[in-house]
């Protein structure tokens, strides 16, 4: 099966503006559809630069970084804005709702900023209670505030709005640290089984190399990137 | 849904934003209340007399003539004679002519010497006219009608005796003819209310034994023999009159202006009381300039507390930047909550401007006869309202444009 790659970086040099020049390379470094990659890293590696370059919330200085097949600088800013939206689903290590929102609010948030993810759910509450069911929160809770949630219910309802209206690609961003051993285990159990049930890439950035089995591929930042310190 | 989570970020941040609510809220019923009063002045004012067509006096500036014969402040130049008042009386065009004759005083209130077609023309507030609150109109010559104010200030009931001094801030005073009252006016809120009211034929009375503005020494008439004298006055200081049709008001004034025996000056009340306004008009422009200020100041205020809850909200904005919001949406749901909240604050006020309004009208009214109405807010209350809602949305575009360019730095990671 050779298909193109959903997210790839060729060449990218990126230099963090005004600071110094902290800056990195990325040679070279794809993921492919329906795969689920685990990025491990400490602190301060560059993991998130990483992700907002593919996310386009960064744009590299060299290089080509290309999501779904469009090279993401081509786009205009508010086009790259609703692009993300379309297309990759995000959950955070922790703070990822909206507090006085709804969690049906927090669900359906990326839809309004997404239109063909929003065709693509047909009804977006029937649709969130769904995912709410998979991700085994209880019932009725789509109707509660997200501030009133435990936080492994937070990273649920966090996982069930990236995956809502099924983007092609989740990109977990230390999704599982906020929670106890057990809880992370369990947690991961489900994000799996909703992911392969909708066919996305999962991209997941984590200090923790013991969850490694479960992905298809591991790669350690320093191996990925190559660091920049400013030429003396 | 934005409009429902602009709502609930709003409500997570209740208490600043009711603060910040409540502070437009105040300033908006400030303005609108001093619009209201400026308003109600200047209508009360103009209101002081009406139904009378012309004012006629001794010539001189129309400002003038309307200060001392309606507001009894100042005093006249001159007089009008009694046979060019005659003359006046017996045109053909003029309904009624009411005659003042000014100069005494009571204590710090003005003496009027008037005929009882006063108490039938004088109209106040479009068409009120005059009410006797206790006893009645004067019979006798000496009898005498006071204004409220004048007989709340002087503590008199009806039947108490009055000593007119002559002038004004006089020493002589015409002791020898003591008035009575017979009638405490209700408030007016027109200068009536601080006059003592006296017929004019008293005011020739009590000048029978005087020449030359000082009383011939040892000379006193008595009271009975004054009545049985032929009392016509030699003069009046100005008349009110009214003309059977208006379209024959100006050419009256015209002919009176022109009056070739004497020189006189008719004036249109409305048209002097306008020139007057534009006068005292100043102070209450000041007072609503004052008030403006107000809402400016509460409007920085939201803006200063939109500043300070940027930095507690960058994650909250990362999230949405997170979801495929543009940093112009961000900028957009700032410019939605303050509007929202401006919005609020002016709904706000409006409702305290009316409580307000209901709770001190009738006390407004008594107090300094300034009559506020209460209707539904004019057009003009409207437009200020929507006026302080655009101010917020522009005032807040300075908070929503640093929180544009911090979520186009932080993009989806705040580094916390």
């Amino acid at each position: 099966m050779s298909q193109d790659p959903i997210i790839a970086l060729k060449n990218v040099a990126f230099r963090w503006p005004g600071r110094d020049g902290f800056g990195f390379s990325i040679p070279d470094f794809t993921v492919q559809p329906r795969e689920a990659v685990l990025l491990l890293g400490e602190s301060g590696s560059g993991k998130s630069t990483l992700l907002s370059l593919i996310c386009g919330t960064v744009l590299a200085q060299t290089g080509t970084v290309q999501v779904a097949g469009q090279e993401v600088r081509a786009l205009a800013k508010g086009a790259r804005d609703r692009f993300r939206a379309e297309q990759i689903g995000m959950v955070f290590q922790q703070f990822n709702l909206l507090p006085f929102g709804s969690v049906l609010d927090n669900i359906t948030l990326p839809l309004r900023f997404a239109p063909e993810r929003r065709k693509r759910c047909g009804d977006a509450p029937e649709n969130a209670a769904a995912l709410c069911q998979a991700l085994g929160l209880p019932e009725g809770i789509l109707r509660a505030k997200a501030a009133t949630l435990s936080v492994g219910q937070q990273q649920r309802v966090a996982v069930a709005r990236a995956l809502i209206g099924a983007p092609p690609i989740l990109i977990a961003d230390e999704p599982t640290s906020a929670l106890d051993e057990t809880r992370q285990a369990q947690f991961l159990d489900l994000l799996f089984a909703q992911v392969q049930a909708q066919g996305s890439s999962l991209l997941m950035v984590s200090h923790d190399p013991r969850m490694g089995q479960r992905f298809d591929r591991v790669l350690k930042m320093e191996d990925l990137v190559q660091r920049e310190r400013p030429a003396a | 849904m934005i409009l429902r989570l602009a709502l609930g970020s709003l409500l997570a941040r209740a208490l600043t934003v009711a603060m910040t609510v409540l502070a437009i809220a105040l300033s908006v019923a400030l303005f609108l209340g001093v619009e209201k009063v400026r308003t109600g002045a200047k209508a009360s004012f103009a209101d002081t007399i009406s139904g009378t067509d012309l004012i006629v006096g001794a010539r001189s500036g129309s400002v003038q003539l309307l200060l001392y014969s309606v507001f009894r402040i100042g005093n006249a130049t001159n007089n009008v004679t009694w046979q060019s008042y005659q003359d006046i009386a017996a045109r053909p065009e003029v309904d009624w002519i009411v005659p003042i004759s000014l100069g005494d005083s009571h204590r710090q209130f003005r003496v009027m010497g008037t005929t009882t077609g006063f108490f039938e023309h004088y109209k106040f507030r479009r068409d009120r006219g005059l009410e006797l609150e206790q006893g009645q109109i004067m019979d006798d010559l000496f009898d005498t009608v006071i204004g409220y104010d004048a007989a709340q200030a002087l503590g008199y009931a009806v039947g108490d005796p009055i000593v007119v001094a002559h002038g004004i801030a006089s020493f002589t005073e015409h002791k020898d003819q003591p008035f009575r009252v017979s009638g405490i006016l209700a408030k007016t809120g027109t200068p009536v209310d601080r006059t003592i009211i006296v017929s004019m034929e008293a005011i020739e009375a009590i000048h029978v034994d005087w020449r030359s503005g000082a009383k011939i020494p040892g000379q006193s008439t008595p009271s009975d023999t004054l009545r049985q004298m032929d009392l016509t006055p030699k003069a009046v200081t100005a008349a009110l009159v009214g003309v059977k049709s208006p379209l024959k008001t100006f050419a009256l004034q015209r002919s009176i202006n022109t009056y070739p025996e004497e020189p006189l000056l008719a004036i249109l009340p409305g048209v002097a009381l306008q020139e007057l306004w534009a006068i005292v008009g100043i102070a209450e422009t000041a007072l609503l300039a004052v008030s403006v200020l107000v809402v400016v100041t509460a409007l920085i205020g939201m803006m200063a507390t939109l500043f300070a809850s940027l930095n507690e909200r960058r994650r909250e904005m990362a999230i949405f930047r997170a979801m495929g919001a543009s940093p112009r949406t961000i900028l957009g749901l700032l410019v939605l909550e303050a509007t929202l909240t401006a919005a609020l604050g002016s709904l706000l006020g409006l409702v305290m401007l009316y409580t307000g309004l209901w709770v001190v009208q009738p006390l407004v009214d008594s107090a300094f006869g300034l009559y506020l109405p209460i209707d539904a807010p004019a057009q003009r209350e409207m437009l200020t309202l929507l006026a302080v809602v655009f101010a917020g949305a522009i005032v807040s575009l300075l908070p929503a444009l640093r929180a544009y360019r911090l979520s186009l730095a932080d993009g989806m990671m705040v580094q916390s």
